[in-house]
């Protein structure tokens, strides 16, 4: 095979002693991205399941496919829908590859260089973690985000949040999340408000989120009607507007196993639940289903809440985890004057609780465990 | 019955055909490595005759455990690695099986210091073992209880309903020795419930013994799954454990007074032209077996293709090993395997054509199928893991050396094995036995 002799022909060079040693784990991720190396099992188990991190990390990479896709369309169709112009679908498609794409160069150019470095520093393989990160770093900005803002951003998602507690597999908090929340509060004029979510929006268009008109006081007679909503014809981030997209990479990332569905379905439940009990004591009266189909819900529930990294990682600790920030987004929504969308906040706040609901359920089972030594104990004697 | 849920069986190309040879190479070696912790000190020197029974050396650390000669014959090398480390006592044998004579007795009519004798005497007592740590048994201990699994449920495993069929005089011989040892139960635990009836069948003398049928996928034949049901292990309890063939070989000890060192191997696995038993003796050097496999690029394990040893080198069986397992090497590239297919791989996840046809038999190599990378999937161990531990904390109390937190979470319930699966199944490829062994020898050492 051509590309099998070519790649042997220049690893020396990369290999300790070559000229391109400083390259090294930048070829050892494009060697491994074409194939799956010829290394054996040396200890323990002779045999390996054929699944790797690199199939689950691309597994999701495809499950945003959808969300992908739409959002660049709906970025030129929200963008023509202002200016009252008429475009086709590859206008609009187009005016959003050229707001996206840019985004996209510039979260994987900095992220997988400081991932690189941090990877050749450590002498260790690149981690696939940050293709996933990177993809979703776009997917949940405005389109019109500057690229400057978002490159430091990136940078500090990645080094603060990922790198110094040793790289994926360690971090605390989601770092596509974390930096989107870094954006938040250094630039809130820029990452909030009525008139950002549209590229390039006419000025008379209005452009506000179905969360910011509740916001500002509006009812829910003035939002978008549930269709648009489910289809995602509205102003939002990129990727989380089409319900129906995001549904189908839930759908994919279910079946394969690559997602919980114990943290899923329990974020549904607890935001259904806060949901049901705010509107049956009058506090609110946008009914529980609103909070699916409005802003990030359920972007961050299928994509963000089940990173394996900063959920819990107990199956029981599931389950509460994806509960209080199905809850706690409801919440922060209904009952906080200040953000619209409370999704992000609840899944960061949650991201830093997961270890401790951890610890709790498994201090259950070691007093569970202590409670059969001391009766074991007591028979002895 | 007893229904094990968790757990997963790897089917593979490549088992016994309910066939048996018989085998009798010159070479046998006893390799102290096998045995965990040991420290060798020889009886005997190059060139010196042996009869089966014979001491080869005895363990430094605990001067009472005797290392027995599996033939008659000579004692051809002492072969030692780095640092002057035994790796193997190599006996040649003249074919005739002289055997030292240690007495016939009928184990319920001797008192428990004179069964543990006379299996110490014949080197009979290294096939007992304990928990935690897999260690022979110390004979000083008092075991909560003895439990022998006499069902492998690992891949390609041979069939002990096979192997032991027409052994039961010697099974019960055995069993009323273990039922000496211990105050609590003998646990027989197999996975047919016409062997449960033959067992009941042999009416035993003692009163101690409980026959348990199981059945489930693998990690059900392991020791350490029957046990978290039967008798979970707590803080400062012992147990023993043997396996069916050590069981009738025990019994024999006690029916003819020599040391039997008699096993049944199945050689197994795709690169082997007839899988088939074979009659041999512990220590065996299968290397005579080899002209039966297919391929040049192959792995040769002693044991199972989860928890075996790599042979390739000695050719020797390993001393508590019934299967030898022939599996091609896996040192090849794969073109974007990532994305792959791949039908005729295993997997145990949703991910990719293998999933559907996960009951078909695959042939198997040893490729890792990945780089390694940290622990970051989680959920997936819980699957496989059939006991009321949280693996993946377990583990990483293991890499930290948390010697209160590997006992809280239940060290001392388990043993590498048990994490076999878990290894296999890690999509970060990590070495998860050696871990969970090198946590298990941290806690010995700090033990005792």
């Amino acid at each position: 095979m051509g590309l099998r002799k070519f790649i042997d022909k220049i690893k020396p060079n990369f290999e300790e002693g070559g000229k391109l040693y400083c390259f090294h784990s930048f070829f050892d991720a494009m060697e491994t991205f074409f194939y799956v190396p010829n290394k054996v099992t040396i200890n323990g188990a002779h045999v390996r399941d054929a699944v790797d991190m690199k199939r689950n990390m691309i597994y999701v990479l495809i499950a945003l496919i959808p969300c992908f896709l739409f959002g660049t369309w709906n970025i030129g169709y929200q963008h023509f829908l202002s200016h009252g112009e008429a475009a086709t679908l590859m206008q609009n498609f187009g005016y959003g590859l050229m707001k996206i794409l840019p985004l996209y160069i510039v979260s994987y150019v900095v992220g997988l260089g400081i991932e690189i470095i941090f990877a050749q520093v450590r002498k260790e393989e690149v981690n696939e973690g940050f293709f996933v990160t990177g993809f979703l770093i776009p997917l949940i900005m405005p389109a019109d985000v500057p690229l400057w803002m978002l490159a430091i951003a990136v940078a500090f998602a990645v080094i603060i949040g990922k790198e110094v507690f040793g790289g994926s597999g360690m971090n605390v908090v989601n770092p596509a999340l974390l930096a989107r929340a870094f954006m938040f509060f250094s630039y809130p004029s820029q990452m909030s408000g009525d008139s950002i979510w549209i590229a390039e929006k006419a000025d008379a268009y209005s452009g506000a989120t179905p969360l910011g008109t509740l916001l500002n006081g509006g009812g829910v007679e003035q939002l978008p009607s549930m269709m648009e909503m489910f289809i995602g014809t509205i102003p939002g981030s990129v990727g989380e507007t089409s319900k129906i997209a995001i549904l189908l990479g839930a759908l994919f990332l279910i079946v394969t196993g690559v997602a919980s569905l114990r943290v899923i379905l329990s974020t549904f439940v607890g935001a259904a639940a806060l949901g049901l009990l705010f509107t049956a004591i009058g506090v609110s009266d946008v009914p529980f289903y609103y909070h699916y189909l409005m802003g990030g819900f359920m972007f961050g529930a299928i994509f963000m809440a089940t990173d394996p990294v900063t959920a819990a990682q107990t199956n029981c600790g599931k389950i509460i985890y994806g509960f209080l920030i199905g809850a706690m987004a409801v919440l922060i929504r209904v009952a906080n004057p200040g953000y619209p969308e409370g999704m992000m906040l609840a899944i960061l706040l949650l991201n830093v609780f997961a270890p401790l609901i951890d610890y709790c359920v498994v201090a259950m089972n070691i007093s569970k465990r202590k409670k059969r030594w001391a009766q074991a104990e007591r028979s002895a004697k | 019955m007893i229904k094990i849920k968790k757990g997963i069986d790897i089917h593979l190309v490549g088992e016994a055909k309910k066939e048996m040879k018989v085998y009798e190479p010159t070479l046998y070696a006893i390799k102290p490595l096998d045995f965990i912790g040991v420290v060798p000190k020889m009886h005997v020197a190059e060139g010196d005759d042996v009869k089966v029974g014979t001491v080869l050396f005895h363990d430094k650390k605990n001067e009472g455990i005797f290392f027995t000669s599996p033939v008659s014959g000579k004692v051809k090398a002492i072969v030692r690695g780095e640092k002057r480390v035994i790796l193997q006592v190599v006996v040649e044998s003249d074919g005739k099986y002289e055997a030292i004579d240690f007495g016939k007795a009928e184990p319920s009519k001797l008192t428990r210091n004179e069964v543990i004798e006379k299996m110490v005497q014949s080197g009979t007592w290294t096939m007992l073992r304990q928990r935690p740590y897999s260690t022979i048994a110390n004979p000083q201990d008092e075991p909560k209880c003895v439990v022998v699994s006499m069902f492998d449920t690992a891949p390609m495993a041979p069939d002990n309903n096979f192997i032991v069929a027409g052994k039961m005089e010697s099974i019960k011989a055995g069993v009323e020795a273990l039922a000496k040892l211990t105050n609590g139960k003998v646990y027989l635990n197999v996975n047919s419930s016409e062997t449960k009836k033959a067992l009941e069948a042999l009416n035993f003398s003692a009163k101690n013994v409980s026959v348990n049928e199981f059945q489930g996928p693998h990690p059900a034949g392991n020791v350490s799954t029957q046990l978290n049901v039967l008798s979970p292990i707590n803080k400062g309890e012992t147990v023993w454990y043997t396996y069916a063939q050590n069981l009738v070989a025990i019994g024999n000890l006690f029916l003819t007074g020599n040391y039997d060192s008699n096993r049944v191997v199945a050689f197994t696995g795709s690169e082997v032209k007839e899988p088939a038993y074979y009659q041999t003796r512990i220590g065996a050097d299968m290397s005579g077996l080899y002209s039966n496999i297919t391929s040049e690029n192959v792995r040769i394990i002693s044991g199972n293709v989860l928890t075996g040893k790599k042979i390739n080198g000695d050719n020797f069986l390993g001393f508590y090993d019934s299967q030898i397992s022939v599996i091609p090497e896996g040192d090849h590239y794969q073109l974007f395997g990532w994305l792959a297919p791949n039908f005729k791989k295993f997997t145990s996840t949703n991910t990719m054509g293998a999933s559907l046809c996960k009951k078909s038999r695959k042939v198997l190599d040893t490729n890792l199928n990945g780089g390694i990378r940290p622990l970051i999937m989680t959920g997936n161990f819980e699957k496989v893991f059939p006991f009321d531990i949280y693996p993946m904390q377990l583990i990483k109390a293991c890499i930290i050396k948390d010697i209160d937190q590997m006992e809280e979470l239940g060290i001392y319930e388990i043993d590498a094995e048990d994490f076999a699966l878990c290894e296999v199944i890690d999509p970060s490829k990590t070495p998860i036995q050696q871990i969970i062994r090198e946590g298990l020898e941290l806690l010995r050492k700090e033990m005792n």
